[in-house]
Parts: C-alpha cells; structure tokens; sequence
C-alpha cells in the first residue's frame, strides 16, 4: 500500500490561479475607476489585514486577543513618526512600521503570556489601553488630539491616491502570501497540530510556547502593516482612532462571519462586512447591534461560519492549508491528515 | 497624602463591587464576562429609570432591580452563555463581546449619550469626621462597607453553604460534581444570577457616586479585571485587596496629573503582572 501526501488539489491551484489574475486586473482600476473605489478598497483592505491576524491568533493560535489595536496604533503612529521627523516616504514606512510592531511584540508577550484564556483577552486590551494612553501624553504627535500626516505634502492628489491604491493591494496580497505560507510551512503544522490539541502536539515535540510567540509577532507584524497603511490614506491620527477596541470588534465580525480558522474565512466575512457596511452603516446605532448579535449567532448556531458552509457545499478548499493524507487503498475518502485516524492509516510515514 | 490614599480606598470599595461578579463567574465556569462594565452601566441606567417609578429613593430602586437582575442573569446564563461554555474559551468571549456592543448601543440608543447621575438625597453630601480635620462622604463609605459585606457574605457563601459547595465542586471538576447529582447548568445559572446582583448593585452605586454614560463600559471591565488579577483569582478577599489597590494607585495618578490617574493604574496592574503574575493572594489558578 502506497500513501501520498496531498498539499493542493486542482481547484485549490486553480483559486490561486484567478486570484492571480483577479489581482492583475485589480492593479489597473487606478486607469478605468473612480477614486471613491480606491478610498474603499484601501479601507477595506486595512480591515481585512487585520482580521486575518485575528483569525491567525484566535483561530490558529487559541490566543483570542482584544488588544490587537495596540500594533495597529503603534503602526500607525511609527509610519507618522517616520514620515513627519525623519523625512522617510511614508509608503517606504510602512513595512518599517510593521517591523517595529513585530519587535514591540516582544517585551509585550512576556506580560500578556502570563495570562490565559478569557484573562488574556482583557489583558491584552489593558496593554492597548496603556498604549493609547502612554500615546496621548506625547505631545509631540499632538497628544490626545491627534496630528496630521504632513510628509505627504506636495505630492499631487491623483498620484498619492493611486500609489496608495496599489501599495494597499500588495500589502493585501503580502498579507495573505504570509498567512498562507507560515500555514503551510512546518510551523504551520505544528500551529494546527497546536490547534487541534496542545497537549498531544506537545507531546510529539511541538515547542508550544515558542510556536505562540511566533504567531503572536507574525500577528502584530500584520496588524502593523494595516495600520500603517490605514493612517497613510487617512493622513490624519489620534489615539482613539488609532487604538480604538473597535478595530478588533469589527474583526471578530468579520472572522465570524466568514468562519474561523480558515484562511478564507476572513476574505469572505471582509466582503460580507463590506456589503453590509454600505447598505446599513447609516442606520448607527442599530446597524451595530445587528453586527453584534449576529456575531452571537454565528458563534452559536453557525461556527463554521459561511467560509466552512461554503466548502461543505463545494466540496473543496480553496486555500488548503492541511495535509492530506491519500491511501492508494482506499482513494475515494482522503482523510484530513488532523483528524484522529485509525492506527493503521497513520504507519505510513509523512514527510514533512 | 493620608487624603490621598483615603479617597483611593472609598474608590477601591466601589471597584471591587465591580469586580466580584466577574470574579464569580469566572471562578466557578472559567467564564470571562467581557461585557460586565456594560452591564453595570445598563444596571445604573435601569436604577434611573425605575427610580421615579417607586418614590425616587434609590433604595426603592434597588428593592425592585436586585431581584430583577438576578432573573435576568439566571435567564441569560440558562438559554445562552450555558452554549458557550466547554475547553475552548472563543465562544464565550464572542458572545459577551457582542453583547457588549449589543447593550452599549442599545443604552446609546435609549438614553443618548450624555452622562447620567441618580440622585442620592442626603447622603450626595454627607460626611462624617474621621477626626483630626479628614472627613468622607458618607456615601463613598457606604459603598466601601457595602463591599466589604458583599465580598465576606460571597467567601462566607462559598465556605460554609451546600450551594457554594457545589459552586466549588462544579468548578473543580464538572463531570465529576454531575456525576454526584449536581445539575451543573443549574449551578452556573445561579452563579451567574448572583453575579448579575453584584453587578445591579454596582452600577446602583456607580450612579449614585458619579454619572453613567453608555461608552463607560469598557473601562469599567478594565477596572474590574485589573481587580481580580492584582488581588489573585479564586479570592474573593483578594480581590478585594486588588480593588483597594487600583482604587489608591488611581488617586496617587490622578494628585500628580488629572490625565493620569487611569494611566497610572494600568502601569501598577502591569507591574504586578510582572513582579506577582499570580497576584497578590493566589488562590487557584486560571
């Protein structure tokens, strides 16, 4: 009996393959759109990134964080630092930005490690809250109140809009690339193995503690990004704009919606979000307790979330992050290489 | 300074009511209530409203709320937050977190934005001589002693009645405590009706003491959880010695900048993080 180890199927190619090409058509809209699309795209690209490293930590890394806007913030405010002091492009800043987010991440773990579980969340948000804080009694960014981003002077409206248009779409696709491939590396299997039960994969040698740290600097890395790329098209900053716990609510709506622990799950639960947000933001205050319970339903009636209906329904991945284990034996049931299988379906050894 | 750190202690007292209900919950069905701060302000707008209805004495007020609070909070735990419970802790955070947003809105919705107060009557400006020439208002102290009662009655509760056996025996092991005839649903329903008592008293006090507004929940978790981890979990004496904490640490902030009283106290619950991860009376851990 022979056994393969399957990493991509047809489909999940052939996904990749149109998002490609999807990305390639995306990168002429500055040519043939109107700049009120660029606006959304970039703001509903920063949502998205960030959203992806909740699902990240939350879905992957059992780390359900409400304090991620403090990356987001200290993104933000280290691009303007960059910007407005030392004369950096502020486009060039913006993966500066997340390195320093990622490096802050640091110091920032060996406090919020020491918590667990639900207290982690809060501790986290406390992190950001002192963030937010520590920021507004600066007052060389202008405090409370917030400042400008002044390093973007003299450069023609067209030409900001649509470089900050195709800088949002690499950092989209960035984000997306890194996700995927950290999942589909060796850690990634050790974070899914961690995922699936931190006992048994510490038992076969996952470095538990180690592979949580990783996910958490690759998570503040990502959610850097976005808030360097969200304050460089907003060109104006404020503490409560930039560390604001909404940023995470609108994440765990999105990641709900589009289903946890899946890579397109936020992709999908983004559109959902954006859809939604045109058609209702007006209604305020209504609008947002529709968000909120119908996170509260997806968690309880509908974790899978639409990603998870979706590839029920299809019957594939389009971004499969898992091995899959085939038997020559037996190949009309591949078995999820994470799914307790029978001892004789796990002899055959998987190289990894 | 002895002024100082009297005001930090009253303002402790009202802290730690806001921390025994998340407290409770967590220790006996590791529950994380993100959305206790927005249910004390929802408990302090519910005081105001019903207050004019029964006389306009917040007593009155808190007759009719406490037993009201406490169905709600048997209801919410028995159809909802019962679903959410199991190994993984995401689903309860989610659905409190939503519920958080649920009732910030709604309140936002009903009673505006602006800050409300109760109205205390006599005690708004009653003091009491401490001797020297240190006075308290003698509502800050009724909250303190108000605290107190509630934190002893909670561990005298869970020490020596046969529902805080079961509370203690549902949260050490929930298998185990079913298989000897607890009906572990029913156990984490009362613990959280009780908790929904503390936290209607809470924001009883809170409007009492200064005003409430729907976007204060947030901060009022914080306060709350820093609480909890400063005094260690699984103590309700703890917590309360967490709560006197925060209380004095904000004030210290607060004499030597107005701007940086909360700022203040976020660096000392980091502090002790770092230097007592367990907090300062560990009990049991999380």
């Amino acid at each position: 009996m022979s056994a393969n180890v399957i990493r991509s199927t047809r489909a999940s190619q052939a996904t990749i393959g149109i998002g490609a090409a999807l990305c390639v058509a995306a990168a002429t809209l500055p040519f043939w759109g109107e700049s009120s699309w660029m606006r959304e795209f970039v703001e509903i690209a920063c949502y998205l990134i960030f959203a992806m490293m909740w699902n990240l930590l939350a879905g992957y890394g059992g780390m359900v964080s409400v304090g991620q806007q403090a990356f987001f913030g200290l993104g933000g405010y280290v691009m303007l630092s960059l910007g407005n002091f030392l004369g950096f492009n502020p486009f060039l800043a913006i993966p500066l930005a997340a390195l320093v987010s990622a490096l802050a991440a640091l110091p920032v773990s060996r406090l919020a490690f020491r918590l667990h579980g639900g207290y982690f969340s809060i501790g986290t948000w406390v992190i950001a809250e002192v963030f937010r804080l520590s920021i507004a009694n600066v007052s060389a960014v202008g405090g409370g109140s917030g400042t400008s981003l002044t390093a973007l002077r003299g450069i023609s409206r067209a030409t900001r809009e649509h470089t900050t248009y195709w800088v949002a779409l690499g950092c989209v696709v960035a984000a997306i690339a890194l996700v995927y491939l950290f999942l589909r590396s060796k850690q990634g299997l050790a974070l899914q193995a961690i995922r699936d039960s931190e006992v048994a994969a510490e038992s076969q040698g996952v470095g538990v503690a180690r592979m949580k740290l990783a996910v958490y600097v690759v998570a503040a890395f990502g959610c850097g990004m976005a808030g360097a790329l969200y304050f460089v098209s907003n060109l104006r900053i404020s503490p409560d704009a930039a560390f604001g716990v909404n940023w995470t609510a609108f994440a765990i709506f999105i990641v709900m919606i589009g289903g946890i622990g899946r890579i397109e799950g936020p992709l999908i639960g983004a559109v959902v979000f954006w859809a939604l947000n045109k058609f209702f933001s007006d209604y305020g205050t209504w609008y947002q307790m529709g968000l909120g319970l119908l996170a509260i339903a997806m968690t309880l009636f509908f974790r899978e979330g639409l990603g998870g209906f979706l590839q029920r329904r299809l019957g594939f991945e389009m971004l499969p992050t898992r091995r899959i284990l085939k038997l020559d034996a037996q190949p009309a049931t591949p078995v999820p290489a994470h799914t307790p299988a029978a001892p004789s379906q796990l002899m055959p050894k998987v190289s990894l | 300074m002895t002024e100082t750190i009297i005001q930090g202690l009253l303002l402790g007292g009202l802290y730690c009511l806001f921390s025994l209900g998340l407290s409770l919950m967590f220790g006996v069905m590791r529950l994380t209530n993100i959305a206790q701060g927005d249910l004390i302000v929802a408990g302090g707008f519910a005081a105001i409203s019903v207050a004019p209805l029964v006389g306009g004495h917040f007593v009155m007020a808190g007759v009719v709320l406490l037993p009201v609070a406490f169905a709600v909070g048997y209801a919410l735990q028995r159809t909802v937050l019962n679903r959410t419970l199991g190994k993984d802790p995401l689903p309860s955070l989610v659905v409190t977190f939503g519920l958080s947003i649920v009732i910030q809105n709604a309140l936002l919705e009903i009673y505006s934005a602006d800050p409300r107060s109760l109205d205390a009557g006599e005690l708004a400006t009653g003091s009491l001589n401490l001797g020297g020439d240190i006075y308290v208002g003698t509502l800050p102290l009724l909250i303190l002693v108000a605290a107190l009662a509630c934190t002893a009655g909670l561990q005298l509760l869970f020490s020596t009645t046969s529902l805080g056996r079961a509370f203690r025996a549902v949260s050490d092991d929930r298998e185990v405590a079913e298989l000897m005839g607890l009906n572990s649903a029913k156990v984490y329903s009362v613990a959280t009706a009780l908790a929904f008592v503390l936290i209607a008293l809470a924001g009883l006090f809170q409007g009492l003491r200064t005003t409430v507004s729907p976007a204060d929940g947030p901060l009022l978790l914080l306060f709350a959880f820093e609480s909890v981890i400063i005094g260690g979990m699984g103590s309700f004496w703890g917590t309360f010695v967490g709560a006197l904490v925060l209380g004095v640490s904000q004030q210290v902030g607060f004499k030597f900048d107005p701007g940086w009283g909360v700022w203040f106290g976020h660096l000392v619950f980091l502090a002790v993080l770092l230097v007592r991860p367990n907090g300062l009376f560990p009990k049991t851990k999380g």
